[in-house]
Parts: structure tokens; C-alpha cells; sequence
């Protein structure tokens, strides 16, 4: 077992990347140091104070991860939402329409299932499946193997497809540049303050499907607004994945990712973390 | 339901120190969780308390302290408290809010034998 993050137990639950268990170890590129906790008192019972982060192991294996993409001038974005926005159709066509100017890469997240990794691979970039099982996000660890299995061409644009959830993603740093929140007209204006933590989280708002406002009785403006009260910063574009309406402004977000990853400057290199 | 990673998350940090301090019985863990943060106490409890079966840490007291939210108003240029994610400012009425505190998800300490 590794004393890292203890693959080869339990913990992984049912997560399978492209149907294997996760098994490599490459990804432990974190150089460790113990906790340099102090212990108080000597009877007993004792007293242990920890203030420590209950994410702080996922947050370390992100920070992994997040060199490791560094090293690659990889782009990182991180797709999230509620069940049924778009999100596939979206990077299908996104990876279509892109592949040519810049390598791409995707891993799917699901709870079950290989249909969107093949939606993407058809689309003609590679992708690989992360089914989480019984866990309704992905986390810093099923990334750091997922990329193990996956042929990150540098200078590219990697974008992972979270589990449809629009709560408990928030909380997980996979190691990414952004997290992109897409939300779609058929889903309700309000959808940001009955879910604030995800909008406070994402650096850009998606609002698809605008091509069937004219069926719905959706407020734009609105929406706007709503998004703007759980994250003052946060960017919005408004697009049809199926028309094509709004993409040209998408496309020029990405190419400015990239841009800023490529001119970020270079750190050290980073080891892989033994076993 | 990402209380049950949290839990997950808890047990290897004991284990952790388990191994540091060299104890074999975990009877309280005390945390932190802000009041603006993701997680649902009760839900935390309940996972707490499957994970924890056939660990050290099983039948340990589960104590949650509540971190109060205080958000920064850019408007007012004011540290201002807040209850929950998208309040207005209890100044200005506006939402241009920065959170500074309440967000936390932390273990503040362990009582052991």
C-alpha cells in the first residue's frame, strides 16, 4: 500500500478508470514531510491538536497534479454542472472544432458508464473514463491516476468532465486552472443561489441551450444577476452547443488559458513519488 | 454525498497520528466547520460514524464547533458578518461580498488513550 494516498485499499470505492482499478503509482509526485504536530499534555487521556484540513490530502495531491500540468504547459479546465446541461455535447463539439489548433484531452467523469468517453473519442481527441461508483465527484486522486493512462501532448488543453452534481464538486481541487460552471436555459435562472458554492468556486458561467429561449420563460438577465451575488468575479458567456451560438467566444476564452499557462513561468521540475 | 469522503478523509488523518503519537483509541474529534462551508454536520455524523467501524476511531465522540461566516464588502470596504452564501451585506444591501472566514472544514484536535 502506498502511505501517499493508500491505493490498494478500500478507499477508492468502486472507482475504475476505463474499467481497470486504479493502480500506478506515478502520480505521488508529492515529496513528503510528516506533520510536525505537537502533543500536549502527558497523562491520559491525551489531547492531540491537529487544526488540520480535512481536505488537506486532497488539496496536496492537487497541488501534484497541478505541477505536474504546469511542467506541460497543459491547460486544465474543469467542467462542472447539474445532470443534463450540455456538458458532453459541448466538449464533443469543442474538440471538433479545436482539435486542429491545439492538442486535446478528456477524462469523463460518471458514476457509471463509458458513453461520453466514446462521444468524445469520437469526436476525434482522446479521452479516458473515470467511473467513481458510489462517489458523486471526482477527486485530486482519481485525476493523478487518470492522467497516468492518458497521452498529455504539451501545450495542449486537457478538460475534465465532472460528475453532473452541481454540490459536491465545489469542494474538490482536481488540480485545474478553472473550474467553468455550465448552466442551461431549461434549468432555471435561480439555479446560482440554490447552489451559490459552485458559482463562488467557478471562474466562468456557461448559460447554454440559448437557442430554445424563445420556448422558455428563462431570465437572462437575471441568471446574470444570481451568479453575480454568489461570485462578484465570475465571467459569463452565453452559448448553443447544437447552433453554435456564443462559441467563437468560448474558443477565444480557451486560447487565452492557454496563452497565460504558457507564458506562467517555469518551477521546478517534479519527481515522482516512490512507493 | 462528499460527507463520506470527508469521513474517509478523517480516518487516514487518525491513522496518521495514530502512528506519530502512538495511541490505539480515538474518544473524541473535535472540528471545525464553517458556516459557509459545503458540509451538513448531520450527514458528517452519520458517515463518521460508518467509517469509523473497525477502526481506532470507532464509537469516538464527534464534536462540530461552528466558524462563524465574515465576508469583506467591497462597497463599504468593511469586514461585515454574514449567516450564509449570498446574503447582501447587513450595510449596504449589495452583493459584492468576499468571503474571509466560515468556509473552513477542519480537525481542530483528537482526545486519545
Amino acid at each position: 500500500m502506498c502511505v501517499t494516498c493508500g491505493c490498494g485499499d478500500a478507499e477508492g470505492l468502486d472507482t475504475t478508470i476505463d474499467g481497470g482499478a486504479m493502480t500506478g503509482h506515478q502520480h505521488h509526485r508529492i515529496t513528503d514531510a510528516h506533520n510536525d504536530d505537537h502533543l500536549e499534555g502527558l497523562g491520559e487521556p491525551r489531547l492531540i491538536r491537529l487544526e488540520q484540513d480535512l481536505l488537506g490530502k486532497n488539496k496536496k495531491l492537487a497541488a501534484a497534479n497541478r505541477q505536474f500540468f504546469r511542467e506541460r504547459e497543459t491547460l486544465v479546465v474543469n467542467l462542472v454542472s447539474s445532470p443534463g446541461s450540455g456538458k458532453t455535447t459541448l466538449l464533443a463539439r469543442t474538440a471538433e472544432e479545436l482539435r486542429a489548433r491545439f492538442p486535446i484531452a478528456v477524462i469523463e467523469g460518471d458514476q457509471q458508464s463509458s458513453l461520453d468517453a466514446q462521444r468524445i473519442r469520437d469526436a476525434g481527441v482522446p479521452a479516458i473514463q473515470i467511473n467513481t461508483g458510489k462517489l458523486c465527484h471526482l477527486d485530486a486522486h482519481m485525476i493523478g491516476h487518470a492522467v497516468e493512462d492518458l497521452d498529455l501532448c504539451k501545450r495542449g488543453v486537457l478538460f475534465i468532465e465532472n460528475v453532473g452534481n452541481l454540490v459536491c464538486p465545489a469542494e474538490f481541487d482536481l488540480g485545474e486552472d478553472h473550474k467553468v460552471v455550465v448552466v442551461s436555459a431549461t434549468e432555471g435562472e435561480d439555479k446560482p443561489l440554490k447552489y451559490p458554492h459552485m458559482f463562488a468556486a467557478a471562474d466562468l458561467m456557461l448559460l447554454n441551450k440559448i437557442d430554445l429561449l424563445p420556448h422558455l420563460a428563462f431570465e437572462v438577465d437575471r441568471c446574470h444577476e444570481f451568479a453575480r451575488r454568489a461570485n462578484p468575479d465570475i465571467e459569463i458567456l452565453e452559448i448553443s452547443a447544437i447552433t453554435g451560438a456564443g462559441l467563437p467566444r468560448w474558443y477565444d476564452w480557451i486560447e487565452r488559458g492557454l496563452e497565460s499557462v504558457k507564458t506562467a513561468p517555469n518551477s521546478e521540475q517534479s519527481t515522482p513519488h516512490a512507493n | 454525498m462528499h460527507e463520506l469522503s470527508l469521513s474517509q478523509g478523517m480516518v487516514g488523518i487518525i491513522e496518521g497520528q495514530a502512528a506519530i503519537h502512538d495511541f490505539s483509541r480515538v474518544f473524541k474529534v473535535r472540528l471545525e466547520i464553517g458556516v459557509l462551508s459545503c458540509v451538513e454536520p448531520e450527514a458528517l455524523t452519520f458517515c463518521f460514524d460508518t467509517v469509523t467501524r473497525g477502526t481506532l476511531a470507532e464509537g469516538a465522540r464527534l464534536e462540530i464547533l461552528t466558524v462563524a461566516g465574515r465576508a469583506w464588502c467591497r462597497d463599504c470596504d468593511l469586514a461585515v458578518p454574514i449567516g450564509r452564501r449570498v446574503e447582501p451585506c447587513p450595510q449596504c444591501g449589495g452583493y459584492r461580498l468576499q468571503i474571509q472566514a466560515g468556509d473552513e472544514i477542519r480537525i481542530k484536535d483528537l482526545e486519545v488513550h
